[in-house]
């Protein structure tokens, strides 16, 4: 064990003690904010100068009624078709909308002109704008009145609450669940995928300096393979809590600068306002107020201390799963350039984990091939962080766990086999077939 | 006391025999060279001695004892495919293989510090591995194979790439570890490095019959061994 210890301290210390370590721990917590931040001034900034685009309107039908509104300018026109298509193409604007005298039953024989191919929001919101004022019309033919059709479409506020077994009621935020799982989800992938490589090279390189034969003389293989992993493991658990640590104080000093509360503190606040028993603070907010509230409430019931260390596991389960293979695919080959078709195999079930994330996990996060996704050792660390903060029932948490470990004991050992012959093999050309004979072989 | 023995020691690989009943006998305090061209099984055989891999039939004994895992502080193996992380400072990389192989940290660095002086090269301790040259290298290579004072020293191809001072250097510090009483195996397929150094001499070949029928030049088998003691 002692023997272990020094490869992992050697692991760790040559990794921490460069500077591209130092350059990333430190950056990467500054990049990130600075990116986002970036995006969303662009962002605004094209909203706000942003101007209506004109679409010239020409209503044979006369029934139809266009108000401008933030996204389009009308003009309406009375010509023949013809004649206005020309006139529309002298112009820049951005559309021309035809529409024939119709029958409010069977609307048909609209048409849009334009330029370039429009957004499939801008033609949707045109679409459904339509179409809400033949509904209007047909509505007046059965003598509705207009006070009436107006209340028929009310602004809804959907609230959310978590009904739990003990009868008690929990807020919930559909959007912020989302946001918490894509983030987690994405982050132990990243993990998994960048600490993966950097064993595989650290295998190839012992290979290729040929340093590798007389470190086997005093370790076991195996012994070697583990030491390599739990010394990169540390480190990137290293790097992790700096980060964390670098962006709750980067995140304090900031606040503080700008005047601001940190934001749970703000949540704080609001929560013990809305649970005071005097309710007239409550009636008094306004309706955006309360959506905010609720946002926060819905956040401060968000379980972090329990996600924080379902990730951590997922995170070294997960690294431990594929690291074992990524060494493997090291010490088979004797460059950087052959191990890409071995790597590529095994990223697969991982990028199954990425892509289910999307399509399943956080769409419909207690489907069936969410659940399959959360307990199936390979793809479970993206799948079940992702998953986490929509509440997974007690069981079928400690059945992926199991899994996961049961699943990293299974690919340590397959990798372990392989690595131990691997690693004396150079200029043998490596095939899955000859990784099978090495697997098998004894001694 | 004999330094090692090996009684039909045997290695078989999925597609052929490397090591076919092998038994050797090396006397302690010698220096014994195993000769035999390249692809006959010598390095089969060091890295059966070194616990690297391990031999399917037979059995080994080192100064009496059968073979352990704790003897490896005992042997210093200088492979033929050698090398050092390049990365790291030759001082550190020193320490870190001397610890490995059941040194402490002050008599790793102590024993370090000497062999250093011995070579003349006390001033290279925070020298990149990168920075040496290839002789630097091979002169750090060979005090990591030595500095823990191993009782059984293996050498394979020491020579190999070696210029002719240094491979003088190196050979007059053999000699001077034999003097000192540690036994050295002495690994080539040059037959004059042999006759120079060597006490006894075993040689290993390839078997050019097969039982199969169809001749496969790849599948080598111990056949014939020859001990002449010079002495």
């Amino acid at each position: 064990m002692s023997k272990v210890w020094l490869i992992i301290q050697r692991e760790f210390l040559n990794r921490v003690q460069k500077k591209s370590f130092l350059i990333a721990t430190i950056l990467v917590p500054l990049i990130f904010p600075v990116i986002i931040g970036g995006l969303f001034y662009v962002a605004l900034k094209e909203a706000e100068s942003a101007t209506a685009e004109t679409i010239q309107v020409l209503d044979e039908s006369k029934m139809l009624k266009f108000e401008n509104s933030k996204q389009f300018t009308f003009v309406l026109l009375d010509m023949p078709l013809e004649q206005a298509k020309k006139a529309y193409n002298e112009t820049d604007d951005f559309g021309l909308l035809y529409i024939p005298a119709f029958n409010i039953n069977k609307p048909e024989g609209l048409v849009l002109y334009t330029k370039e191919n429009p957004s499939i929001e801008k033609v949707s919101n045109l679409k459904s704008s339509i179409e809400h004022q033949i509904q209007d019309l047909k509505l007046k033919e059965y003598n509705i009145d207009e006070a009436i059709l107006k209340s028929l479409r009310p602004t809804v506020n959907l609230k959310q609450f978590n009904l739990t077994e003990t009868g008690e009621e929990k807020s919930s935020s559909s959007g912020l669940l989302y946001g918490l799982g894509f983030f987690l989800g994405i982050l132990i992938y990243m993990f998994v995928l960048v600490y993966g490589i950097q064993i595989m090279q650290g295998v190839i390189d012992e290979k290729t300096s040929k340093i590798v034969e007389v470190i086997v003389s005093s370790v076991k293989p195996f012994q070697l393979m583990l030491g390599k992993i739990l010394g990169i493991a540390s480190v990137g658990l290293l790097q992790f809590t700096i980060w964390i640590v670098l962006i709750s104080v980067l995140s304090t000093v900031t606040m503080g600068y700008f005047g601001a509360k940190m934001p749970q503190q703000q949540a704080m606040e609001q929560v013990s306002k809305q649970i005071a028993p005097d309710s007239e603070v409550k009636e008094a907010m306004d309706q955006q107020q309360g959506q905010v509230t609720e946002f926060l409430v819905s956040a401060s019931e968000i379980p972090f201390t329990k996600i924080a260390l379902v990730f951590v596991f997922y995170f070294l389960g997960g690294y431990l799963l594929y690291g074992a293979l990524f060494a493997a695919v090291g010490s088979a080959v004797d460059s950087q350039q052959e191990a890409q078709q071995f790597q590529f195999p095994v990223t697969i079930p991982l990028l199954i984990g990425y892509l289910g994330l999307f399509m399943f996990i956080l769409r419909d996060p207690h489907g069936p091939i969410s659940f399959w996704l959360s307990v199936i050792p390979f793809t479970s660390p993206v799948a079940m962080v992702g998953r986490i903060a929509f509440g997974v029932p007690d069981w079928q948490l400690a059945l992926s766990i199991v899994l996961l470990i049961g699943g990293f004991l299974l690919t340590t050992w397959v990798a372990g086999r392989i690595y131990r012959v691997g690693i004396l093999m150079t200029g043998t050309k490596v095939s899955y077939k000859v990784l099978a004979r090495w697997f098998m072989q004894k001694g | 006391m004999n330094a090692l023995e090996t009684r039909n020691v045997t290695k078989q690989y999925a597609t052929h025999k490397a090591l076919d009943s092998v038994s050797i006998t090396i006397p302690e305090k010698t220096i014994y060279g195993l000769l035999g061209p390249n692809g006959a099984g010598k390095t089969t055989l060091i890295r059966i001695i070194n616990q690297i891999i391990n031999a399917e039939a037979g059995s080994i004994e080192i100064f009496g004892e059968p073979l352990q895992e704790k003897h490896v502080g005992i042997i210093g193996y200088l492979p033929e495919e050698r090398g050092l992380y390049k990365k790291m400072k030759v001082g550190d990389q020193l320490m870190y293989l001397a610890q490995l192989k059941g040194l402490n940290r002050k008599d790793a660095f102590a024993r370090i510090k000497v062999w250093l002086e011995k070579f003349e090269i006390k001033d290279w301790w925070n020298k990149k591995v990168e920075d040496l040259s290839k002789g630097m290298a091979q002169k750090v290579q060979f005090i990591s194979t030595v500095m823990h004072e191993p009782r059984l020293i293996i050498l394979d191809e020491p020579f190999s790439g070696f210029d002719p001072v240094n491979a003088q250097l190196i050979t007059e510090k053999i000699l001077e570890l034999k003097e000192n009483g540690s036994t050295i195996i002495f690994s080539t397929h040059r037959m004059e490095t042999v006759e120079s150094l060597c006490d006894h001499i075993a040689l290993i070949n390839k078997s050019k019959k097969n039982s199969g029928g169809a001749q496969n030049p790849g599948k080598g088998t111990v056949q014939n061994q020859h001990i002449c003691n010079r002495t």
